[in-house]
C-alpha cells in the first residue's frame, strides 16, 4: 500500500524528509506564510462569526458516535436508497479492490480518459497509478490536484494538495507544461494562473468518459453524496460525462440530511473560515427521465480499507474525522516539515494517526512519536477528536513491536531503573542524567549547568 | 484536611528542577511559607514518569506512577512548579490504571488534590499581593500543559502583575508549543529546533527583556536557542520573579 507517484520518502524516513523540509527555504517560507496568516486566522475568523460553535461541535460529536455504532443499518440505508434512484452501489474490502471496480467499470465503457475531483481516498487507494497502467489517463480537476499531478507529486495537505508551493513555483510548473501558451505570458497573479487552468482544464472536461470524485458527506435517508468545493470542478466532473464513480470510504455516512447541514457548517469553518464553501453539490443516483443533465450511470464505491476493524477499539473515535484540516493547520511539527515528511497520504496529527493503521506501525512508528503532545489538534477538532489520546495509543504499540529500538531504548530503561528506585536514585542521580543524554544526540545546548549539588541534597541538609 | 484548617502540602519537586534548577524549589517553598502553608518535600519522589509514559512505556510509567501516589498519598494538597508534571499527575495518572480499579481510584484522588503552583498561589491561597519587586518588561511563555490540560492561564498573569516595577508584555502566538516536548527535542531534535527558533524569535520581538514560565522544561529549551541567537534576554521561573530570587544571570546564564 506504499503508491506515490513517483520515488518519494516513506514514513520510515520520516526524519530524512523532515530535514528537506527544513532546508528548503521557499518551503518554509511558504509555511510560515501560509498557516498561521492563511489558515489560522481564517478559522478564527469563521468561529467569530458562530456563537453556537461549541453546540455545533457537540451535536456533530453525537451525531458520529450515533452513526458509527450504528453504521451497518445507515449502510444499508443508504445503499437501498443509492439503489432506488437508479444508482450502484459497490464495496470495496481494501484498495486492490477499489481500484479494480473502478477500472471495470471505465473498461466497461472504454474509457480513454477520466476527470477527476479532488478525494484523498482516491490517494489513499493509489488509483492515479492503476488507472495508467491500465490504458486510462486521469486528469486531475481541482486546481491544487491539477498543479501537483503536473508536478508528478504526492499532495502534501488533504484540503491543500499544492499547499507546499507559493504562486511562483506554480507558475513556473505552468511555464514548463502548458507550451501551447505564449511563453512571455504573465502568470504573476493568482488570477492569471486559475484562467490559465481553466483554459487548459475546461476541453478535458468535454472530452472525459468518466468523471470520479469523493464523497464528503453520505445521506442515509435519501442515498444522497455531497462534495465541496470552491472551484465548482466537482460538478462538471459528476454530470457533464455519461459516468459517474463516487468513491469514498465508509465512516462518512450520516443519518439524515439534517445532520449532514450540521457537519457542513462546521467543515467550511474550520477549515477555510468559510460559512459554506463556494460549491456544494449533492447528488442522487443517476439522471432521471426529466433531468436535463446528468450521469447515464451513477456508481458509488463505498471502502472498507481496515476501517471496519476500528470500530470499538482504542483508535475508535478517529472514524469521527471529517477531514477539515484543522488539526494539520495548527500542528507545530506540521508547519515546519510540511505534509511530505510524513511519507504517506495523511499528514499532521490526523495522518499520524491513520497512517500507521494502514501502513502498519514497523513502517510508521515515527509518527506518533513525532508529536510535542501540545495538545493544539484537540483543541481545534470540530468533533473533538482526542488526537493526542489517539497519538499515545499508538505510541504504546510502538513501543510494544520494540520501537524506539537500539540505544534510545537503552537509555530509556536505564533512567526508568533509577527512576523506580528513590534511593539509589539520589545516590546516583549523575549517572541518570548521563543515560538521558545517551539516548540521542542531546542539543548540545539544552541542559544548562546545573547549580551546585540537587534541590533534595540541600533540603535534606536544612536549607529553606 | 487536618483539623488546624491548615493543609498539609506536598511538594513535588519535579525532576528537572532537583537537577538543574533547584533555586526554583527554594522560591516555591518560600511562596508557601510565606502565604501560610505548611509543605513538606517527601524524599521519597524521583520522576512523575513522562519519560517513560511518552515514549509508550506503560509498564514503567505505572510502576513510577504507583511510588508518586504512594509518595504524596498522605498530604492534603500535592503542588508543583510545573504544569507538565502537575498534568500528568492530574490528567494521565487515572487512564494508567484502567485495567487496575483499585490503583485508579487512589489515581483519582490524587489528581483532584493536585495543583500546579500559579493556580494554588492565586486560586487556593488567593495570594494577591506582591512579595517581590522586579524592575522589568517581562514576557510570559505559556506552557502547552499549563494552559490547555490545565487551563491555567489567568492565574501567572495575576500574581506577575502583582509584583512591584513588573511591566507584563504579552508574547504573540502564545498557544503555541515552544517545540521542547520532553523526548520530543532528544528525538527530533533539528525539528525541536526549528519550532523553537520561530517562538524565541517572538520573544526577542517583544523586547522584554526577562522571559518568565511555569515549566523548566520549556524555558531551559528556550534559553538554548535565545543564546543562539545572540539574545540578552534572561530567562526565569515565575516562582522565582514571585519569591523575589529572580537574581543573577539566569536559567542558563551560568558561566556564560
Ligand atoms: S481529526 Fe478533527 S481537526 Fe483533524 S481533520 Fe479530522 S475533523 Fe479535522
Amino acid at each position: 500500500m506504499k503508491h506515490f507517484t513517483q520515488d518519494h520518502p516513506l514514513c520510515h524516513d520520516f526524519l530524512k524528509g523532515a530535514k528537506k523540509a527544513l532546508d528548503d527555504d521557499r518551503l518554509q517560507a511558504q509555511l510560515a506564510r501560509s498557516l498561521k496568516d492563511g489558515f489560522q486566522k481564517k478559522r478564527l475568523k469563521g468561529m467569530s462569526r458562530l456563537p453556537e460553535y461549541q453546540d455545533l461541535r457537540d451535536r456533530a460529536k453525537a451525531i458520529k458516535t450515533h452513526t458509527l455504532k450504528n453504521l451497518d443499518k445507515y449502510l444499508e440505508q443508504f445503499e437501498a436508497q443509492v439503489i432506488k434512484a437508479g444508482g450502484q452501489v459497490h464495496w470495496a474490502r481494501d484498495d486492490v479492490e477499489a481500484t479494480k471496480i473502478i477500472i471495470d467499470i471505465c473498461k466497461s465503457v472504454d474509457a480513454k480518459t477520466v476527470t477527476k475531483g479532488k478525494s484523498m481516498i482516491s490517494e489513499e487507494i493509489g488509483l492515479n497509478v492503476q488507472l495508467r497502467k491500465n490504458g486510462i489517463e486521469p486528469i486531475e480537476t481541482d486546481l491544487g490536484e491539477y498543479i501537483i499531478q503536473l508536478r508528478d507529486e504526492p499532495p502534501s495537505h488533504i484540503i491543500a494538495p499544492a499547499f507546499h508551493l507559493s504562486k511562483e513555483q506554480v507558475a513556473e510548473t505552468f511555464h514548463e507544461h502548458h507550451l501551447n501558451q505564449p511563453p512571455d505570458r504573465d502568470l504573476s497573479e493568482p488570477t492569471s494562473l486559475v484562467h490559465e487552468a481553466r483554459i487548459e482544464l475546461r476541453e478535458k472536461f468535454l472530452q472525459a468518459d468518466v468523471g470520479i470524485t469523493g464523497a464528503n458527506v453520505l445521506i442515509a435517508e435519501t442515498g444522497t453524496a455531497l462534495i465541496v468545493t470552491n472551484e465548482g470542478n466537482g460538478d462538471l466532473t459528476q454530470c457533464l460525462p455519461p459516468v459517474h464513480i463516487a468513491v469514498t470510504s465508509i465512516e462518512k455516512v450520516v443519518p439524515t440530511l439534517e445532520d449532514a447541514d450540521t457537519i457542513l457548517r462546521l467543515l467550511g469553518r474550520t477549515a477555510t473560515g468559510q460559512e459554506m464553501t463556494v460549491y456544494t453539490t449533492f447528488f442522487t443516483g443517476a439522471k432521471r427521465n426529466q433531468d436535463l443533465d446528468g450521469p447515464q450511470q451513477f456508481h458509488m464505491v463505498l471502502l472498507d480499507n481496515r476501517r471496519s476493524e476500528l470500530l470499538g477499539g482504542p483508535l475508535h473515535d478517529v472514524l469521527g474525522c471529517i477531514r477539515c484540516g484543522a488539526c494539520i493547520n495548527h500542528c507545530p511539527i506540521y508547519a515546519k516539515v510540511s505534509g511530505h515528511a510524513y511519507g504517506w497520504v495523511y499528514p499532521g496529527p490526523i495522518g499520524s494517526i491513520l497512517t500507521p493503521h494502514l501502513v502498519g506501525v514497523d513502517e510508521a512508528h515515527l509518527l506518533p512519536n513525532a508529536c510535542t503532545m501540545c495538545g493544539r489538534c484537540e483543541e481545534v477538532c470540530p468533533v473533538r477528536i482526542p488526537l493526542p489520546t489517539l497519538l499515545r495509543t499508538w505510541r504504546n504499540r510502538a513501543y510494544d513491536a520494540g520501537h524506539p529500538g537500539g540505544v534510545q531504548r537503552l537509555g530509556l530503561n536505564i533512567w526508568a531503573w533509577f527512576a523506580k528506585r528513590p534511593s539509589l536514585y539520589r545516590l546516583l542521580l549523575r549517572p541518570a542524567v548521563l543515560a538521558l543524554r545517551l539516548m540521542g544526540k542531546m542539543r548540545p545546548f539544552n541542559l544548562p549547568a546545573p547549580q551546585g549539588s540537587t534541590f533534595m541534597d540541600r533540603y535534606k541538609g536544612g536549607e529553606r | 484536611m487536618n483539623d488546624t484548617q491548615t493543609p498539609t502540602i506536598g511538594l513535588f519537586i519535579t525532576c528537572m528542577v532537583d537537577l538543574m534548577r533547584p533555586s526554583v524549589g527554594f522560591a516555591a517553598l518560600r511562596l508557601l511559607d510565606r502565604a501560610g502553608a505548611k509543605v513538606v518535600v517527601p524524599e521519597k519522589q524521583t520522576c512523575c514518569g513522562q519519560p517513560a509514559f511518552n515514549s509508550g512505556d506503560v509498564k514503567n510509567a505505572q510502576i513510577i506512577a504507583k511510588q508518586v501516589i504512594e509518595a504524596f498519598e498522605g498530604f492534603d494538597h500535592v503542588v508543583a512548579p510545573s504544569g507538565s508534571c502537575t498534568g500528568m499527575i492530574s490528567k494521565h495518572y487515572p487512564d494508567l490504571f484502567k485495567e487496575e480499579p483499585e490503583w485508579q481510584a487512589r489515581a483519582e484522588k490524587l489528581s483532584a488534590r493536585t495543583f500546579e503552583l500559579t493556580a494554588y498561589l492565586a486560586d487556593h491561597l488567593k495570594l494577591d499581593k506582591s512579595l517581590a519587586t522586579f524592575d522589568h518588561t517581562v514576557t510570559y511563555h505559556d506552557s502547552c500543559a499549563s494552559r490547555r490540560e490545565l487551563g491555567v492561564v489567568d492565574q501567572p498573569r495575576k500574581l506577575l502583575s502583582a509584583v512591584d516595577g513588573l511591566v507584563l508584555k504579552e508574547l504573540a502566538d502564545t498557544e503555541t508549543c515552544c517545540g521542547f516536548g520532553g523526548l520530543f527535542s532528544v528525538k527530533f531534535p533539528d525539528v525541536s529546533q526549528a519550532i523553537t527558533k520561530t517562538k524565541t524569535d517572538l520573544v526577542i520581538d517583544t523586547k522584554a527583556d526577562v522571559l518568565v514560565g511555569a515549566d523548566l522544561g520549556c524555558l531551559v529549551n528556550q534559553a538554548g536557542q535565545l543564546k543562539k541567537s545572540g539574545s540578552k534576554v534572561r530567562i526565569f521561573h515565575i516562582a522565582e520573579v514571585l519569591a523575589g530570587m529572580a537574581t543573577g544571570p539566569g536559567i542558563e546564564g551560568e558561566g556564560q
